[in-house]
């Protein structure tokens, strides 16, 4: 194997991918991490004939990249040793707290032979409320353990457990010892760790970021949570990380004021700058560059004459290039805005979810006293509720994407395959809108209704997933 | 408290004497000091303009590092530097968290302004300066600015 998996034994348990679309990974729980993490730790300790806690601590400072680590300890055992704060020394001398003479912090300008000091090896010394608060800041404040660096200007040295140790109190160590088994995950390049609140899993996968371009790797958390692995943002197939990316920025930037902009300004022939006419003539003149203009014709002032406050000359040549420009500008605004808006209708829509699920629950008991289904059997509602969340929210980035899409002759395809998508979506959800009485007789059309969303969206990503793959999709845009 | 004793002692040194070019202007509080800098070697693009650097101290300081801004007024432009938005904001790896060090002050990060300054030859604003100042909302400690230039 080529790469640095961290849970090798279990990559062959991983199951053959069934959809273009769908991603190889496994979750892994706290307990898991930790034992894999005590696994490699006994493993490479076993190689090294160190003992384990210091095995601990040059795989932390290797970011555990083990074969990295036992490749620069065979060659230079004393200098992986010592930039770990590991060397004999640091052994036959424990890091200690000392008195100096003639000593005057660098942190807090204070001196006096009765100051408790510390330093590393880099000899870097500071007194130890100073260094205590530099400590308790990073761990706290920062949420950085494994690489924090000694507070000397420029200094890289990293400050490791045992000065650590001496240094800060109790709280402090409980959640420094929590950082350092965090970034276990963070310093692995194949797995993550569930962005949903309070969730404690992490997913492993083997799609590197170079990948990114090609797949667009969603992972399902065992909390339940779809997110992608790549970016960690909630699933945004079919549209790749680096264009939701774009877009996400986009929308930040524009969608405010773009709806308003479009209906009450237009731009300046000779700048673009955006112009409001806030009433008055329509002899314009430019804030920005002066330019003198006919509001109605967008032509030049000056070509005018004297039929002041009455434009007639539509005919007119720089009248007309300047509208041209205007329309242009105006199309790609109103190109954007198509977009978004159905982004925006399936995102608002997506936010509803959450009310109709539960609207759904409720359905679901009420049904069951009114008619004689039973649980099992008013399940439909919930497989339909889920199906029409998941459905919205990959139509939702089907719009980003074709935003970002240059017309070839796939986009038909894909076109296609939104449309029979947003129609099956909302089909299945008008029937939620009907009363509970009709619910039960409309049991088997919905689930009918339900399976088809589900496989129209199938059959979307699969495409776009595909085309995605082989490089097929051209975009206005660079991945 | 951490902050107020070793700005109060930088105060003192600083009132005993400052660098050629750097004048302190204001420091009435713990919270927020004005400076002056001017270049004192002959770069044609900073002759004859004194600048007005802002800075703010959290209660860690200096553990955290001080945000620190150019400001402008009618005798105080905002210098041209690539590392310098026309808004004041600076671009300088020692005043994110990542480069500063509890042993800097507010002295030397004077005198750094100071030369890099001195040692610019370009007359120019950072690119992307006009979509940055306008679309900014941000305080410059919680941008998470990328340094591509190492050479300032």
């Amino acid at each position: 194997m080529e790469d640095d998996v961290g849970f090798e034994s279990q990559d062959k348990d991983i199951k053959p991918t069934k959809h273009a679309y769908e991603t190889d990974f496994i979750v892994y729980g706290p307990q898991e991490i930790e034992q894999h993490q005590n696994e490699q730790i006994k493993e490479v300790s076993n190689i090294l004939g160190q003992p384990p806690e210091s095995t601990a601590i040059l795989l932390r400072h290797a970011r555990w990249n083990k074969e990295r680590l036992i490749d620069q300890y065979m060659e230079k055992t004393e200098e992986v040793l010592e930039s770990a704060g590991l060397d004999e020394s640091a052994i036959s001398h424990p890091p200690r707290l000392e008195r100096v003479k003639r000593f005057m912090c660098d942190i807090c300008c204070e001196d006096g032979p009765k100051l408790d000091t510390f330093a590393m090896k880099c000899g870097h010394r500071f007194c130890v409320d100073c260094y205590r608060q530099y400590l308790s800041t990073k761990i706290k404040g920062e949420g950085e353990a494994a690489r924090i660096k000694c507070p000397g200007d420029g200094c890289n040295r990293i400050v490791d457990s045992k000065s650590l140790d001496i240094l800060v109190k109790d709280d402090i160590r409980e959640r420094y010892k929590d950082l350092l088994t965090r970034t276990y995950v963070e310093d692995k390049e194949n797995l993550r760790w569930c962005p949903a609140p309070d969730c404690g899993y992490a997913v492993q996968c083997a799609v590197k970021d170079k990948d990114l371009p090609r797949i667009v790797p969603t992972v399902h958390c065992t909390c339940g949570h779809f997110f992608c692995f790549g970016c960690s943002l909630n699933d945004h197939q079919p549209a790749p990380c680096s264009l939701v990316k774009k877009w996400l920025k986009k929308c930040e930037d524009d969608s405010e004021t773009a709806n308003w902009i479009s209906a009450n300004t237009k731009e300046c022939p000779k700048c673009n700058s955006t112009i409001e006419k806030n009433g008055g003539c329509n002899h314009m003149t430019c804030r920005k560059c002066r330019h003198e203009f006919c509001w109605m014709c967008m032509g030049v002032w000056s070509e005018h004459g004297t039929s002041w406050y009455n434009c007639n000359r539509f005919e007119e040549r720089s009248g007309s290039e300047a509208r041209d420009a205007q329309a242009k500008s105006r199309q790609s605004l109103e190109r954007y805005l198509h977009y978004y808006n159905r982004y925006a209708n399936h995102e608002q829509s997506a936010k509803l979810d959450k009310d109709i699920y539960l609207k759904t629950e409720k359905k679901m008991v009420q049904l069951q006293t009114t008619s004689k289904m039973s649980w099992i059997e008013v399940q439909f509602l919930a497989a339909a509720s889920q199906a029409l969340q998941q459905c919205r929210q990959t139509l939702k980035w089907t719009y980003a994407f074709a935003y970002y899409l240059a017309r070839n002759n796939l986009t038909e395809i894909f076109e296609d395959n939104q449309k029979d998508l947003e129609m099956a979506v909302e089909n299945l959800s008008e029937m939620f809108e009907k009363p509970i009485d009709q619910l039960q007789s409309l049991r088997g059309d919905m689930m009918d209704k339900t399976a088809y969303c589900t496989k129209r969206r199938i059959i979307l990503l699969n495409d776009t997933a595909e085309n995605l793959k082989s490089g097929n999709w051209e975009f206005n845009v660079s991945l | 408290m951490f902050a107020t004793k070793r700005l109060g002692k930088e105060l003192s040194k600083m009132q005993s004497g400052l660098p050629n070019g750097i004048e302190l202007i204001k420091a009435d509080d713990f919270k927020e000091w004005l400076l002056d800098i001017r270049v004192v070697d002959a770069n044609p693009i900073y002759q004859g303009e004194v600048y007005r650097i802002k800075f703010m101290f959290s209660p860690n300081y200096p553990i955290e590092a001080p945000e620190v801004v150019f400001v402008q007024d009618e005798s105080h432009p905002i210098p041209y530097h690539p590392h310098i938005y026309s808004n004041g904001i600076i671009c300088l790896d020692l005043l994110d968290r990542t480069g500063w060090s509890p042993v800097h002050n507010v002295e030397s990060v004077c005198i750094s302004l100071q030369s890099m300054l001195t040692g610019n030859t370009k007359k120019e604003r950072p690119p992307g300066d006009e979509n940055f100042v306008r679309s900014n909302t941000q305080r410059p400690r919680d941008i998470n600015f990328v340094f591509h230039d190492p050479h300032v």
